[in-house]
């Protein structure tokens, strides 16, 4: 039976596991969304483009509604302003979906250490691949997106069980060098004092 | 026959001020020079009536509204310094009138009476330094978020803020 089966089909049947299969197909087909708010968003742009072409890697389908979506590319600076329409399109990315997080200032703020900067989007977003870079170069972005592939392909389920497991924020805690400070204030400390400031 | 030597610019200058002295009798304006540059000190509970003058003599543009904090700033007496930055397009005489202000009294007539444009100079300016202007006709925050707290271009606020940036929900990965 089984060698009538091998004569009629030779070559022509592969054997998988269905969450191989499916991670298989998902990496190998990413619809980004690019959420460009600076600079990085031109290189994210010149890496779409002809010279470096992201197509080559199966990912150039940019889709500018999160509904079409399933890889955020967080290119540029987010300003307290921006980040609750950031946590809203992420929102409304259909599962499975996944985040770039692109340059230093998407990363943890960059040179802009300021009231309305937010110190990177991992501190609210859950974030897969960091692209360091001011701002990165195409390749870089490249990258990232081969090594999202691999990781896509290593670990992903057909039912996305991986994701169920990532009930922790991934990011820095709130709790760093500004809460203290403003911690400081309530309680009466000048910012200034050398005792109670020791970093600066 | 004019004088030869006499700058037409500071003649025109001249003129305006005596205008000036004739519309507003009764107001001190102290006037200063820098580098080519006009000043004028109003005094801060006549401005409505300064402006209104400003306006009569010529000066039909404001190109910019402005202000300063100048706490621990040399040896000033006054926190806040509110620029008003005016153009006569016909001649190209510019003008810059100041105003000092100090806290608690924060309020003074809105410009945009005698001037449209100053609508979002005065709301900027209210954003960032916490200047209320009455009489504006859409009086809220610019550029900052409605419930923004604080005015972070005053000397006291901290660079890195109050924690703002940090005020949001965490999502993650499993809830989202």
């Amino acid at each position: 039976m089984a060698t009538q089966i091998n004569k009629q089909l030779g070559d022509n049947i592969f054997l998988t596991k269905l969450d191989a299969a499916a991670s298989w197909a998902r990496a190998n087909s990413l619809w980004p969304m690019p959420f460009a708010t600076a600079c990085c968003g031109i290189e994210l742009m010149s890496t779409a483009a002809s010279k470096h072409d992201l197509s080559r890697f199966g990912s150039e389908v940019m889709r500018f509604s999160p509904r079409q979506c399933d890889l955020m590319i967080v290119a540029g600076r987010v300003v307290m302003k921006m980040l609750p329409v950031l946590q809203r399109i992420w929102l409304q990315m259909p599962e499975p979906k996944w985040c770039i997080s692109m340059g230093a200032c998407a990363c943890t703020g960059g040179v802009f250490d300021t009231y309305a900067v937010v110190q990177g989007v991992d501190r609210f977003l859950p974030v897969d691949v960091y692209v360091p870079g001011c701002p990165p170069r195409p390749e870089q972005l490249i990258r990232s997106i081969i090594d999202l592939q691999e990781k896509i392909q290593s670990g992903g389920t057909i039912n996305a069980r991986e994701f169920k497991l990532r009930i922790l924020p991934e990011g820095p805690t709130r709790f760093d060098e500004d809460e203290l400070i403003r911690i400081r204030e309530r309680n009466g400390f000048k910012l200034d004092d050398q005792k109670y400031n020791p970093v600066h | 026959m004019p004088n030869e030597t006499s700058d037409p610019k500071l003649s025109e200058i001249d003129t305006m001020k005596s205008r000036l002295s004739v519309l507003l009798p009764g107001i001190t304006l102290e006037w200063s020079e820098f580098r080519g540059q006009t000043r004028v000190i109003c005094p801060a509970n006549q401005l409505a009536k300064c402006l209104s003058a400003f306006r009569e003599v010529g000066f039909d543009q404001l190109t910019d509204l402005t202000a300063v904090d100048l706490l621990e700033y040399g040896n000033a007496d006054d926190r806040f310094e509110v620029v008003y930055c005016l153009l006569n397009v016909e001649s190209g005489l510019r003008l810059i009138a100041k105003i000092y202000l100090n806290e608690p009294d924060l309020t003074i007539p809105s410009a945009t009476p005698v001037w449209f444009g100053a609508d979002w100079l005065e709301r900027e300016v209210y954003d960032m330094y916490g200047i209320v202007f009455s009489g504006h006709p859409n009086f809220k925050r610019l550029l900052l978020p409605e419930e923004f707290q604080s005015f972070p271009l005053r000397k006291d606020y901290p660079v890195k803020g109050r924690g703002e940036r940090h005020n949001f929900p965490v999502i993650t990965r499993a809830e989202s």
